[in-house]
């Protein structure tokens, strides 16, 4: 809500475009030069009629066909002068723009790899993506070709001003005294318009909803036989569309007539005086036809000034988020003495890494987002090096903070967790990174080959490193099956492979360096049987000789664990290995016997459909 | 262009409107520096008034007179400018709206299968921005093309009436400034495109990284994705600079062509009002409406390569519109059900020649419950889908003894309720989803399908409630919810005579999916149900099951009957017992 507030804000606000200027301060020379650019191009605008104005009444009127040629000459080469200039204005703006945009997004995305999974938590991705992509276009398109247009649009007024108040002040006054209601109109135009589209917008995006709705619920619609429904509500929003529309229309449609019929009056009165004056003689033909020139020159600086006035406040909320993003506080910092040792994320200092045993501890950890609103409450955990913790409890229990507590994606706000006996907080995160391996619950894929999604976890993997890391995990075999193998696209996210084949890929890039923590959060969806049995083997594989943290969901995993913890809304509840917690028939006996079944019920109808596979 | 007049259907007279003010407008434009030549050479000058004779002899030398002309034209102008803008936005929002809504219903009313195979995103490309290119053409371009030919027309015409020989020096560069931009624009586009291909790679990268932050920070590859947006990053930034520097080129140039062209003007003119061919004021007349001509020229070119780019949007619209929709045929009715199904050598097979169900035979009286055990792939989906006739078989299904095929399927699909297992819940509160079969259910019978559903108390843990929005801009509710939330919202509705499970508990713990059964059975007695499950505890509860596998039938009976037969039924049951 406060945030739609702000957008409907059509007030120019300075101290935001203070803020952006003083990030943008890199470009000032470039904006001096696009300014000296647009000044020339102004002085030139206004010198041709004066040039027309010099022809007709030195050649025109005494009708003196000698030295007309000077004058040819001379046009020429304004007009060789003036193309250059256009050339190199629109390159340069061009050049201001695509660099500021650059930047931003450059600035953005690197402070979105800094900020911490609370920022993440609370912000949907097609927000950051939109602060990243489109507020910075629109930012950079206003700024670049908003100053183009300022410079231009008053250097203009300025000159002409000037050229007409030297010739004739008197004729000067009279072509200049509607200017002042044209642009006063011409600003509230632009403001009615700019809420109007403004409410169009917004209604667009309500019918891509509505179509996305329609689309992608289309079977469910079916089904439920919502078809008439809504088509109704449909109709509602598109009616309202137009409705929207064409009053938008009507502020654009009626905004120009009413301009040009105030430029109109301009014109008339100077043509009107102008008359007068020559047929007294205080006037030459010449200097009325320049008047009449200016005249309707003026014209476009006084609109387009009022429309750049517009764009900036339209900008202005652009603006506003993408510096707030850009100076979004971050959670997780290191301490000097820990960059001075490791190093950042840009210059790691590998030479002063330890070498990582693999020992995790916990101590007294708690953890929450509103202070008293415990996720996590007094943890105490210790994993030796090799061990296999099991986190078994609802969604929402806390198994994942654990995890993530661990990797360090966030950081106890009670207690300490060590590494090897060390305060992991004293290490870099980098370091701890570089040691974990890490696979989803919905495995995520990069767009590329699967030889480069494999070697995302060891950049320097040579090929037999990535085919070896295949194996381990069951992939090698469906991978070659593939027609082009490793080098085969994975799509956007890895869309066109099948979930099984992208869990598999992400155990590969997972274990390929040799990780001495692994962290598995176990998928709960199905898949078919091959690949589940084959993912199964894997995680055997894997597990082995590594200290590991699994969210499972799985029996064999679960029973193959070292330590069990049942974990209830933050708590540890039971913990031990299998046998123990079987005696106790608590909570873990229960859970235990259910997905008995369930997969046993699984495993026989798999296994049914595959033995009459085989026989027929 | 015969399908931008058929869809201009309806508003041509709007259009013909549109039209006719733009060429009021146009005439009282070029009227205007008429005017002013007449100024200059017969009221302050003494030259004949020529065609004008007529102001002279009416208002005689009087500069008033053409004050209030000029006003009075300008005024004119400036009406027929306003009525323009309205008639041609009316006429294309009129038309868009039309269009938008004629998809939307194609889009609902197209087959299942269709909804099965097509990738949604292009769909929704196609629906909006597609739209937008043809309401844009409609109401923008359009009417600027015929203002810009008839401007060019006119101008010309009224040049001509000037001084013949002056008119062929100020259109000398019209066809070379007109061929010019329509060649730079058509070539221009493949830049476009290029700069736009660009930009959605960079967009991938960033949405990529986004959503796969923890690989990221799970494998400290915070550098190198800062690099990979770097190269992505730059590589738009060069695209889009490259586009510049080209159209750079193009307007420097052109705005060269156009000076040069009001330059012969203003010499030859000059030079042919001092040998006495031309007066002042005629000359001044040539240069005003060489600017008023040159502009648009340049604008045609771009103009005439936007035409393409409609033509590829309507091809692509006109592509879904094309598509077969499902239709009422005569000899379906709309029969009472009372809940018996029959299936008899039911077969069914995909397009691609894949048969899925073969020979199917079973019976259901009414109020029965038919429970279906069977594996992925093994078609019981499809089995439960023919119901609703969301595809179609060969041999028989009978509802009360009628041919399903002769039943009106939306008839059939509003007595049968069909839960799927991954439900789609609409952008909507969860009160409205709940509700969605129609508007008009009262809060109790939301909150009882809830309480039924139990889902009633998550609901009220949400942050809003039952008012709660579901999806990207409210809260995102786990496989389980959803399943209750889809079943909520079928059985609200006490009409139904047969209700459908696709597997629709799977995400649900045994617990939960008990008591909702339990809830169910006391709520509607006398429904005919079909259960599809994994578990054999909710199996066993129906009077018949069926055991599926590849398309076929390898068990029927009932519980007992079935525990009495070596099979894989009572492996499960066995395996069950073993257990508890």
């Amino acid at each position: 809500m406060e945030e739609k507030n702000k957008e409907m804000k059509l007030k120019y606000d300075k101290n935001i475009w203070k803020e952006m200027f003083l990030y943008l301060k890199g470009f000032k020379k470039d904006f001096y030069r696009l300014c000296a650019f647009m000044i020339s191009l102004a002085v030139l605008d206004v010198t041709f009629p004066l040039l027309t104005q010099y022809a007709i009444d030195h050649f025109v009127v005494p009708r003196d066909l000698e030295g007309l040629w000077r004058v040819a000459v001379a046009y020429f080469g304004m007009t060789l002068l003036m193309g250059g200039i256009v050339f190199f204005f629109i390159r340069l703006a061009g050049k201001i723009e695509t660099s500021i945009v650059y930047k931003m997004r450059k600035d953005a995305f690197e402070k979105l790899q800094k900020l911490s999974f609370s920022y993440y938590d609370k912000n949907a991705v097609g927000w950051m993506i939109a602060r990243t992509t489109s507020d910075t276009t629109k930012i950079s398109e206003t700024l670049a070709w908003g100053v183009v247009d300022l410079v231009w649009g008053l250097a203009m007024m300025l000159f002409i001003s000037i050229v007409m108040l030297i010739v004739n002040w008197k004729l000067a006054l009279v072509t200049l005294i509607t200017v002042p209601l044209l642009a006063v109109i011409s600003v509230l135009f632009e403001k009615k318009m700019l809420v109007a589209y403004r409410n169009v917008r917004k209604i667009n995006s309500k019918i891509t909803g509505l179509f996305n709705d329609g689309i992608v619920g289309a079977k469910t619609t079916k089904t439920l036989v919502r078809e008439e429904l809504n088509r109704d509500e449909f109709g509602l929003v598109t009616h309202d569309m137009k409705r929207t529309s064409i009053r938008a229309a009507l502020f654009s449609a009626g905004y120009l007539p009413v301009a040009l019929f105030i430029s109109a009056l301009g014109m008339v009165l100077t043509l009107y005086f102008g008359s007068i004056f020559i047929l007294n003689t205080s006037i030459t033909y010449g200097t009325l036809v320049l008047f009449i020139t200016y005249a309707r020159q003026f014209f476009d600086p006084v609109l387009e000034l009022a429309r750049i006035y517009t764009e900036m406040i339209s900008a202005q909320a652009a603006a506003e988020r993408v510096m707030s993003l850009i100076n979004e506080q971050e959670e997780i910092v290191e301490s000097s003495a820990v960059l001075q040792k490791y190093g950042d994320h840009y210059t790691q200092r590998i030479e002063n890494w330890e070498k990582i045993q693999g020992n995790v501890t916990f101590n007294h950890v708690g953890f929450y987002y509103k202070e008293g609103e415990y996720i996590l409450k007094d943890f105490n955990l210790d994993v030796k090096k090799g061990q296999t913790v099991a986190l078994v409890g609802e969604t929402g229990s806390g198994k994942s903070t654990i995890v993530n507590l661990a990797c360090r994606f966030y950081e106890p706000t009670e207690g300490e967790i060590l590494i090897d006996g060390k305060e992991y907080r004293s290490r870099s995160q980098s370091w701890l990174h570089a040691n974990i391996g890490y696979v989803l619950q919905a495995p995520h894929l990069f767009s590329g080959t699967i030889k480069e999604n494999i070697r995302y976890g060891k950049l320097d993997a040579t090929d037999s490193e990535i085919v070896e890391a295949a194996k381990t995990v069951n992939a090698h075999d469906f991978i070659m099956k593939l027609e082009k193998g490793y080098d085969t696209e994975v799509g956007e996210g890895g869309g066109l492979l099948s979930t099984g084949e992208k869990q598999l890929i992400s155990f590969a890039r997972a274990i390929i360096s040799k990780p001495a923590l692994f962290f598995l959060d176990e998928a709960t969806s199905s898949i078919d049987t091959e690949t589940e049995a084959k993912i199964q083997q894997a995680i055997d594989r894997v597990l082995k000789n590594r200290t590991s943290f699994i969210v499972a969901h799985r029996l064999s995993t679960i029973r193959n664990a070292d330590v069990i913890l049942v974990i209830d809304k933050g708590v540890i509840i039971e913990s031990g290995n299998h046998a123990e917690l079987m005696a106790l028939k608590g909570h873990y006996y229960e859970l235990y016997t259910t997905q008995f079944v369930e997969e046993g019920e699984m495993d026989l109808l798999n296994q049914n459909t595959q033995t009459s596979l085989q026989s027929a | 262009m015969k399908n931008v007049i058929k869809y201009m259907k309806g508003y041509r007279l709007v259009f013909g409107l549109a039209i006719l003010s733009i060429v009021a407008a146009t005439v009282m434009q070029l009227a205007t520096p008429i005017l002013i030549q007449y100024t200059i050479d017969s009221i302050i000058g003494t030259e004949p008034a020529g065609d004008l004779q007529f102001l002279m002899d009416r208002f005689g030398r009087n500069i008033m007179s053409i004050v209030g002309l000029v006003l009075g034209i300008a005024l004119i102008r400036a009406v027929f400018l306003f009525l323009k803008g309205y008639f041609s936005s009316y006429a294309a929002e009129n038309i868009a709206q039309n269009l938008r809504d004629k998809l939307y219903k194609q889009i609902q009313y197209m087959s299942y299968e269709y909804h099965t195979k097509r990738e949604t995103g292009d769909l929704i490309q196609r629906c909006t921005s597609d739209v937008e290119t043809i309401r844009r053409f409609l109401g923008v371009q359009i009417v600027d093309l015929g203002r810009i030919l008839l401007m060019v027309t006119l101008s010309v015409i009224i040049m001509v009436r000037m001084s013949p020989k002056l008119t062929v020096y100020a259109v000398l560069m019209i066809p070379v400034l007109f061929a010019f931009s329509f060649i730079f624009f058509t070539k221009v586009q493949k830049n476009f495109k290029k700069a736009d291909e660009a930009e959605a790679q960079m967009t991938t990268v960033i949405q990529e990284n986004l959503s796969g932050v923890r690989v990221v920070r799970a494998f400290g590859r915070e550098k190198y994705e800062i690099d990979k947006f770097e190269t992505v990053n730059h590589g738009y930034k060069e695209k889009v600079y490259k586009l510049i520097e080209i159209l750079a080129g193009f307007w420097s140039s052109s705005d060269f062509l156009t000076l040069v062209q009001s330059g012969i003007v203003l010499v030859v003119g000059a030079r042919m009002v001092i040998t006495g061919e031309i007066t002042i004021g005629i000359l001044v007349a040539f240069i005003t409406y060489e600017s008023m001509l040159l502009w648009p020229v340049k604008q045609l070119g771009r103009l005439l390569s936007e035409f393409g780019k409609t033509t590829v949007s309507i091809n692509r619209i006109e592509e879904i519109l094309s598509e077969p929709i499902e239709q009422v045929m005569p000899y379906e009715t709309r029969p009472e059900i009372k809940g018996e199904i029959i299936f008899e050598h039911v077969n069914f097979s995909y397009p691609d020649g894949k048969q899925v169900l073969k020979d199917i035979n079973f019976k259901i009286e009414p109020g029965e419950t038919l429970g279906i055990l069977g594996s992925t792939g093994s078609g019981k989906s499809t089995l439960v889908h023919l119901l609703q006739r969301l595809y179609e078989y060969e041999g028989t299904i009978k509802i009360d003894g009628q041919e399903l095929k002769t039943i009106e399927k939306q008839w059939t699909r509003q007595k049968i309720g069909l839960v799927l297992q991954e439900p789609y819940l609409y952008a909507k509160t969860v009160k409205q989803n709940i509700g969605i079969l129609r508007n008009d259910f009262e809060e109790a019978e939301i909150y009882e399908a809830a309480k039924t559903a139990s889902i009633h108390d998550n609901i009220l843990t949400f942050r809003d409630g039952y008012e709660t929005v579901i999806g990207e801009k409210g809260v995102s509710l786990s496989g389980g919810q959803k399943q209750r939330v889809a079943i909520s919202r079928t059985i609200i509705d006490s009409d139904k005579r047969i209700l459908v499970f696709d597997d629709s508990l799977s995400a649900v713990d045994t617990e939960t999916d008990m008591k909702i059964r339990k809830a169910l059975k006391k709520r509607s007695k006398d429904v005919t149900t079909l259960i599809i499950s994994h578990r054999i505890s909710t199996l066993a509860e129906a009077d018949t099951i069926i055991v599926l596998d590849q398309g076929r039938i390898i068990q029927k009976g009932s519980h007992e009957a079935l525990l009495e037969e070596e099979g894989l039924y009572k492996r499960i049951w066995d395996l069950q017992k073993m257990v508890v």
